[in-house]
């Protein structure tokens, strides 16, 4: 606490209103729906009324909510998983009709938007989710976009009467954004009939329902899992409007992916190294415990393991080129390559 | 007699709409959001019935507004207000605190005149609400009786 007093003195010094920023009572007035601290997106295009006789040209109204920028940013950045963009676009024009509807004065009710997402692991169903977020908050569909990712023991109590306050908790928190569960039929354990696991699902399906408008619910997991656990729970399925299924990668999306990780961690393959390194997924995706996406960045990580000690090792003098560069020792040294009966743990 | 305690009490009763932006505000600043009621308007009683626990990490308005619409569905007769608390260094203190509900009938205070020795006067309010049992004051929801103060129900 600063020592000095005086109307300037940073300590207890009232907040006040004015041009320096708000204070206490700089609240927004009852007119201003938005806040004034809002962080979120700059304002979309401005929703004026049109009459009947008024034509709008689709592709400007795109521009204007950067629609087509987005959904190009997402397919770049996503590699393969045609049946996600292709569902992901048809919710942006449905979003981006809607908003025109509304502004022609015709009846535009909010969509459903809660999804179910089913993969394999390391298919990039977290990642898609935050994404959808964010984009759905572009879109005008969320206020915030942030998302919330909670397994089962986020939501299940230990004892009775403590899930139903934990499951509204993450709820409450999951509001204005996306709500992620992942591996969601943990939820229903119909070996145990005492399980709270149900009682969260409860407190979930009328929430999906009454609060449609704040919170978008995306269930995760394996898809025969996930029929399993739908099938059981009828109320959740006829909830969820979005099945998404993830395939699998094939080997060129899994270099695409892995060219993509390098660049942005700034890391380059020699020649020789593109090879092996193409060798060396073909050989992973055959063994077990492949989880797509994700071994690759656990491989990528255990070359720059690799790259780094041989670094040291060899001392020296080094430059911003051989700091850079995984060379094709660096890939070979794998143990995918060695004795494919002992793969170990660390190759998972 | 109309109740002026906290922030907009001097405006028109608050919508709904207007209490999310206002709580929307507050999330935006950092501040925690919380839920309280009360049946007893004395100006002095500041430490009202919390609604469930105070709201640290949520995101948006709509959570808040929820336990409002919640709290006000089992106390449509209470006073309902909404603290937002500010915990920075420095500040640690509420930051805004607005009335979010409040009873159809607000019979008032009576005013009491204590005389002591010296002709001194001591003064004291008594909102007449208080003359009847916690719980029974505010007509409708008498069959509640006095003792269903737990906040939310928990399940």
């Amino acid at each position: 606490m600063s020592a000095t007093a005086g109307p300037a003195g940073s300590g207890f010094a009232m907040p006040r209103p004015g041009p320096g920023g708000g204070g206490a009572n700089g609240a927004p007035g009852p007119g201003d729906p938005e806040g004034t601290g809002t962080a979120t997106a700059e304002p979309l295009a401005p929703d004026t009324p049109l009459s009947h006789e008024d034509v709008v040209e689709l592709g400007e109204e795109q521009q204007a909510q950067r629609l087509s920028a987005m959904l190009d940013d997402f397919d770049r950045e996503f590699v393969g998983l045609a049946p996600v963009k292709a569902r992901v676009r048809e919710i942006a024009a449905l979003l981006l009709i809607d908003r025109l509807r509304q502004r022609y004065g015709l009846t535009s009710s909010r969509p459903s938007l809660h999804m179910c997402f089913t993969g394999s692991p390391g298919t990039g169903k977290t990642t898609v989710a935050m994404h959808m977020g964010e984009m759905l908050r572009e879109l005008g569909y969320l206020r915030k976009g942030q998302l919330v990712s909670v397994t089962r023991d986020d939501l299940v109590g230990q004892y009775v009467g403590h899930t139903a306050p934990k499951t509204k908790e993450v709820l409450k928190r999951a509001m204005g954004g996306v709500l992620l569960i992942d591996e969601a039929y943990y939820l229903y354990r119909p070996e145990n009939e005492r399980d709270y696991g149900q009682e969260a699902i409860e407190i979930l399906l009328q929430f999906m329902e009454a609060h449609r408008e704040d919170l978008v619910v995306i269930l995760a997991g394996y898809a025969d899992r996930m029929d399993v656990f739908f099938r059981s729970n009828p109320g959740m399925a006829s909830r969820v409007a979005h099945h998404i299924d993830f395939p699998d990668f094939s080997l060129d999306e899994l270099m695409q992916i892995a060219g993509l990780m390098l660049d942005r961690e700034q890391y380059q393959l020699s020649g020789p190294a593109q090879a092996a390194f193409t060798e060396y997924v073909g050989l992973r995706m055959t063994q077990p415990r492949f989880a797509n996406a994700r071994s690759i960045r656990n491989a990528i990580d255990r070359m720059r393991l690799r790259q780094a000690r041989r670094l040291v090792a060899a001392g020296g003098t080094i430059g911003r080129g051989s700091l850079m560069e995984i060379s094709e020792s660096d890939v070979r040294a794998s143990r995918v390559f060695g004795d494919q009966a002992a793969n170990r743990a660390d190759e998972r | 007699m109309r109740i002026t305690q906290g922030t907009f009490s001097y405006l028109p009763d608050l919508t709904d709409d207007e209490i999310a932006a206002q709580i929307q505000y507050a999330v935006d600043q950092g501040w925690s959001i919380a839920v309280e009621f009360t049946d007893d308007p004395h100006p002095r009683n500041f430490l009202w019935e919390m609604w469930g626990l105070p709201m640290f990490d949520i995101a948006d308005a709509a959570a808040g507004l929820h336990e409002v619409r919640a709290c006000r569905d089992v106390y449509p007769d209470h006073y309902i207000r909404v603290n937002a608390y500010d915990a920075s260094l420095g500040r640690q203190t509420t930051a805004l605190s607005f009335i979010v509900n409040r009873p159809g009938q607000e019979p008032g205070f009576r005013l009491d005149r204590q005389e002591g020795s010296d002709r001194q006067i001591r003064y004291s309010l008594q909102p007449y609400a208080t003359q009847r049992p916690a719980g029974e004051r505010y007509g409708r929801n008498e069959h509640r009786g006095g003792a269903g103060h737990s906040g939310p129900a928990s399940g």
